[in-house]
């Protein structure tokens, strides 16, 4: 009976455990190199699969209710908006550095939204579509006031915390190499454990992008002990990024994004967006859908921008939700201002 | 005056003999004992001081739940409770079964575990629903104890078939569908995580791992040869590597576009390793066989699969009982390298309290609390295996 | 030869065709699902864009490493990363193997000791290392006692001029200087003197007992070849390089940094524990009257054990002792966990940077099953030499 039982048991459980897989035979799960679109698997489904990084307090992180918010989770959240009306419709998986482009590359997630840097090599041969930059960013180093380290010579000797896989562990070594500053990386896979080490005192500086670290600090017990110097290592533009090959599902992407920035420009908010509606100016009237169909060409609804600003709002609403003046963060809009406000955000017209 | 002293003299003076037989009885064991006292002096001190005025021990029950089950949402943690309560009253109706043949200690340790899960569901500040639950598992163990002590014989058949229900129903109540709401796997973490791929992957290597070793032995070389090779090449693998192949590169070997669930590869990788080791085992089991009982089974007409599943497992299994629960401890422990895989298990679920803005800093604290909760199981696995060995050796004598 | 009339048997009642057919079987179902597992990697990899192939290790690393004993910049290639990788590697499996060691051997016979103190702290030690994962107490090793320790400028001192800090260990360490060559020759050439005595000595063996002096001629050729050093020089032949505290931090002695220390104590106490067990078990299953023979003979209890018990316990020690050092070896992987570069931490970043999942497994795999097998080639050449000669 025992030895009956033993077999059932694992058979059943072999069973229960592919089943229990679930995507194995999952059809949204292809689709990467098959003539499908991606976007008719995604709206088959009904929901949106985004990679995040969840580690990262403003951009994507788990709040106390255990909703995931952020600048990244909002984009994900925007294009749940406009492929289904609805911002929930969407399922985080919290990847790390390293198996962020392989859950790309095999199409486990339909977009990845993770402070991710638009690169040339990313670009061409690992394979990925870069969306339009969601937050231009540059990498920065960490540094403790007491220490009294004003720039990357004083970092002399010392110890550098940066995690694995990262360009910021490139860009360090380059930046280093060219000063012929000799110096210790410590480098952990962990980005939580970069951190915390450097808070320990193990190392003198902790490096990654500026943004990153303004989060982070604002996370450290005593963040004004801290202190980021002004030497920028690199450019770090950040952008959302699909697999490559699949234009119809990179336009909607893209131009969800360019939507949320557009609004911002049209001075669409979520607030006054029912008014609008009956306004005059074509422009708005094409762009929120009332006339025109601008959202058929891409697959999508007419009105999927007006569900984007409906649900998320626009660019600068996301922006000051989770970076603004009112949060911890309180960054500095700087180089993601809009064109006409002497940053780079530029959306291509919506006609 | 004298009969008063009597029996104190009595007492002091036998423990006298005890110190001076085991603590002093050369020179150099004084010595040896002075230095150990003086070394447990300053630990144990320094461990206080440290455990009652530096240590925050907020941490601990801040978290409690997230220790245990992790981000399972709230809503739906009466089906963890549920599967608790189902586990308790199988294990009390097997215990209660079986209680003739158990041994005394672990009778008392049973009923050392149940009373302080009463005194805490009654004395210790807990809430109203957690103390109900509490309450409700300990009287489902009771009840299912009582049912197996007074009947004998009967239901002791169905045992082995309801744990296989057991299982597949805490599935199933841990998944949702069906009904209930769906839980994805990435809400799995926690204890609950570190049970689940534990269990999983001990009941799935355990065959796996028999046929490798049948394998090893068996007269046909290409099969023996094929054994051999992924018996050696595993072992003389981390297991890190295993656990990275199967969650990254897994992908790369399966039909384009198929991606199992993380859970599920990590349960792969587990098994395709504990699998080699185990095999290693039964191997010695299967070489402690004597040929006469495999020539005796085919002279008495058998087939040689018989001969194997009646004859020679049975008696090969039983020898190396103790190895193979010294394997799964060893299981035990390794899921915790799935925190570096990106699984938020037991131990994965302290690195990322660790990481809250809030308890910065209480790496000790956690570590420890989360090192003992290891600490219980593997302990209560390798003291159930060593008094299973004693009365296995016991009966044969 | 007589004809037996033979009832040919139909072939599918024959042992030796199921034989043959079965061990065809498995082979076309192990090809078939290598083919199938092959199919898809290429499929994947095509559509990737990745072709296999190790001309990668010849390009630039890019990355910085924090430990290198050998010479390493940014602009090396690949294959020399993977080097460090490798002899960080292995500092730490030799270093680990060693001191687990002598800790496992002492907690073993502790274990055993006739002191009631002695043998419940070795219990208390074993029972919780060995029943926690080793990653939780590299975590504990790291989170919780070396980033604790003082930052460098006020590094706690032990004893013996000991720096303990942040940034690691410092060890005071002996350092050769301008006399060391002399001090060389002068042993190198004791030791051919020790040598030609010993050749002398093996061809006199036949008479018994002339044997037993042997040491004595070896350390009388020793010492003088010391003295004659010390006459010529009037200087030790190493100087002792000792860590002290300069302006900015910390100089001289032998660094260890705290992720090298980490892992160093973490793989050493927990396969001590285990290392333990084994010793113990070893000691106790040499027959009680071996001990009782012994002290009947008059040897102390110290020189039981050193002269009768341990050596018939070896016998049963270094097989399971064996699989103990190939899994220190093998749990060395988990520096990657507290940041120590060795070879399976650089190569994941070179995974990373690359893309090349398949090459640099293969490769590491081969690394891995290298090392494995040899120490098991050591370790059985011990074995052989400690068991019994039987004629």
């Amino acid at each position: 009976m025992a030895k009956w039982g033993f077999i059932v048991t694992t058979a059943l459980l072999a069973m229960s455990l592919v089943s229990c897989g679930g995507e194995p035979t999952d059809p949204t799960a292809a689709g990467v190199g098959t003539g499908q679109s991606r976007l008719g698997t995604v709206l088959n489904r009904g929901q949106l699969i985004c990679g995040v990084s969840g580690q990262l307090p403003g951009f994507s992180f788990v709040d106390q209710s255990g909703r995931y918010t952020g600048l990244d989770v909002d984009i994900c959240r925007a294009i749940a908006a406009a492929l289904f009306d609805d911002p929930t419709a969407v399922e985080f998986r919290n990847l790390n550095a390293k198996e962020r482009f392989t859950a790309v590359q095999t199409g486990e997630v339909d977009v990845l939204s993770r402070n991710t840097t638009w690169t040339i090599s990313r670009d061409s041969s690992v394979g990925l579509e870069f969306a339009p930059v969601v937050f231009y960013d540059g990498q920065g180093i960490m540094v403790r006031r007491s220490d009294n380290i004003q720039s990357l010579e004083d970092l002399k000797n010392q110890s550098i915390c940066t995690q694995t896989g990262t360009t910021n562990e490139q860009n360090l070594a380059d930046q280093m190499r060219k000063r012929g500053i000799p110096y210790q990386p410590v480098v952990f896979e962990d980005i939580n454990t970069a951190y915390a080490t450097y808070a320990e005192g193990r190392c003198q500086a902790v490096t990654s992008d500026r943004s990153q670290l303004l989060s982070r600090r604002s996370t450290l017990p005593q963040p004004k002990n801290h202190l980021i110097l002004n030497e920028v290592l690199s450019k770090e533009p950040l952008a959302p990024a699909v697999a490559g090959g699949d234009h119809q599902w990179f336009d909607v992407v893209k131009w969800v994004v360019y939507a949320t920035i557009e609004a911002e420009e049209l001075g669409i908010t979520s607030a006054n967006l029912d008014e609008l509606t009956s306004s005059s100016d074509p422009v708005v009237r094409r762009f929120l859908g009332v006339e025109g169909d601008l959202g058929q060409g891409l697959g999508l609804d007419n009105d999927f921008a007006a569900q984007v600003v409906k649900h998320i709002g626009n660019y600068g609403e996301i922006y000051n939700r989770h970076l603004g003046p009112q949060t911890s963060l309180d960054l500095e809009r700087g180089l993601n201002q809009l064109w006409t406000a002497g940053g780079l955000l530029y959306a291509p017209p919506f006609r | 005056m004298t009969l008063n002293e009597h029996p104190l003299r009595h007492i002091s003076s036998k423990a006298w003999t005890w110190v001076r037989q085991n603590l002093m009885s050369t020179w150099y064991n004084g010595v040896l004992t002075l230095i150990c006292l003086w070394l447990l002096y300053q630990g144990l001190r320094w461990g206080v001081v440290w455990a009652t005025t530096q240590a925050d021990w907020q941490v601990i029950p801040a978290n409690l739940s997230l220790f245990f089950v992790g981000q399972f949402p709230p809503g739906q943690i009466w089906r963890l409770w549920l599967i608790l309560m189902l586990v308790s009253g199988l294990g009390g109706l097997s215990w209660g079964n079986r209680s003739g043949i158990l041994p005394r200690q672990l009778r008392r340790g049973g009923l050392l575990i149940l009373g302080l899960l009463l005194i805490a569901a009654i004395a210790v500040p807990l809430s109203l629903p957690l103390r109900v639950w509490i309450l409700a598992v300990t009287v489902t163990f009771m009840a299912g104890f009582g049912l197996g002590y007074y009947d004998q014989g009967y239901l002791g058949k169905w045992i082995p078939l309801a744990w296989v229900f057991v299982l597949l129903a805490g599935l199933w109540l841990i998944r949702g569908g069906l009904g209930l709401k769906f839980v994805p796997t990435n809400l799995w973490s926690g204890l609950l995580l570190t049970l689940l791929t534990a269990i999983l992957s001990i009941l799935l290597s355990f065959p796996l791992g028999v046929l490798l070793a049948l394998g090893r032995q068996s007269q046909l070389f290409v099969i023996r040869g094929f054994c051999i090779l992924y018996i050696e090449i595993i072992r003389g693998f981390p297991l890190i590597g295993i656990l990275f192949t199967a969650q990254v590169m897994l992908p790369l070997f399966l039909p384009v576009g198929t991606r199992p669930d993380r859970v599920v590869r990590a349960i792969a990788g587990l098994v395709l390793f504990s699998a080699a080791y185990l095999a290693e085992n039964v191997r010695g089991g299967l070489q402690s066989i004597p040929r006469g009982q495999v020539e005796a089974a085919r002279a008495l007409g058998l087939n040689p699969v018989l001969v194997v599943w009646l004859i020679v497992l049975p008696q090969a299994l039983r020898a190396v009982i103790p190895a193979i629960v010294g394997q799964f401890i060893g299981l035990f422990k390794d899921t915790s390298l799935l925190a570096i895989v990106g699984l938020v298990e037991l131990t994965g679920i302290a690195r990322s309290i660790l990481a809250n803005p809030n308890f910065l800093g209480d790496y000790a604290e956690v570590y420890l609390f989360v090192g003992l909760i290891y600490w219980v199981f593997c302990m209560s696995m390798s003291l159930a295996s060593r008094r299973l060995e004693q009365q296995l050796s016991v009966r044969e004598q | 030869m007589t004809r037996f009339p033979i009832q040919l048997k139909p072939f599918w009642r024959d042992v030796r065709f199921w034989r043959y057919a079965g061990q065809v079987l498995a082979v076309v179902a192990i090809a078939s699902f290598a083919l199938l597992l092959w199919n898809n990697l290429s499929r994947n990899l095509q559509q990737l864009g990745i072709q296999l192939g190790f001309d990668f290790l010849q390009s630039q690393a890019a990355f910085d490493i924090g430990e290198t004993p050998i010479a390493y910049s940014p602009t090396d290639p690949y294959r020399q990363a993977l080097l460090i990788g490798l002899l960080n590697s292995l500092r730490i499996m030799v270093v680990g193997i060693l001191l687990a060691t002598v800790v496992g051997v002492t907690v073993g016979i502790a274990r055993l000791s006739d002191n009631w103190l002695v043998r419940q702290l070795a219990a208390l030690y074993v029972e919780t290392l060995r029943n926690t994962p080793l990653l939780l107490q590299l975590f504990f090793w790291y989170f919780a006692v070396f980033l604790n320790l003082p930052a460098t400028r006020n590094a706690l001192v032990l004893p013996g001029s000991i720096y303990l800090s942040q940034r690691g260990i410092l060890l005071p360490w002996l350092q050769p200087n301008t006399v060391t060559p002399i001090w060389l020759a002068c042993l190198g050439g004791g030791l051919v003197l020790v040598g030609g005595i010993w050749f002398r000595q093996q061809q006199r063996r036949q008479q018994p007992g002339s044997a037993s002096r042997i040491w004595l001629v070896v350390l009388s050729a020793i010492a003088l070849a010391g003295l004659l050093a010390w006459l010529l020089t009037a200087q030790p032949p190493l100087d002792w390089d000792l860590p002290r505290q300069t302006g900015a931090g910390l100089a001289g002695g032998l660094w260890l940094s705290s992720e090298f220390a980490t892992l160093l104590i973490g793989l050493t106490l927990y396969t001590a524990a285990f290392i333990a067990e084994i010793v113990r078990a070893g000691i106790q299953a040499v027959p009680k009257g071996q001990w009782e023979a012994a002290r009947a003979l008059g040897l102390q209890s110290g020189l039981v054990m050193r002269l009768v018990v341990f050596p018939q316990a070896l016998r049963i020690i270094v097989p399971p002792l064996t699989s103990q050092y190939l899994n220190l070896a093998k749990n060395s992987s988990l520096a990657i966990a507290v940041g120590y570069p060795d070879i399976y931490f650089v190569a994941s970043t070179t995974f990373n940077q690359t893309g090349r999942a398949v090459e640099v497994m293969l490769l590491l795999m081969g690394t891995y099953l290298s090392i494995s097998l040899l120490i098991s080639l050591v370790m059985n050449l011990y074995n052989r030499a400690v068991q019994v000669k039987e004629r």
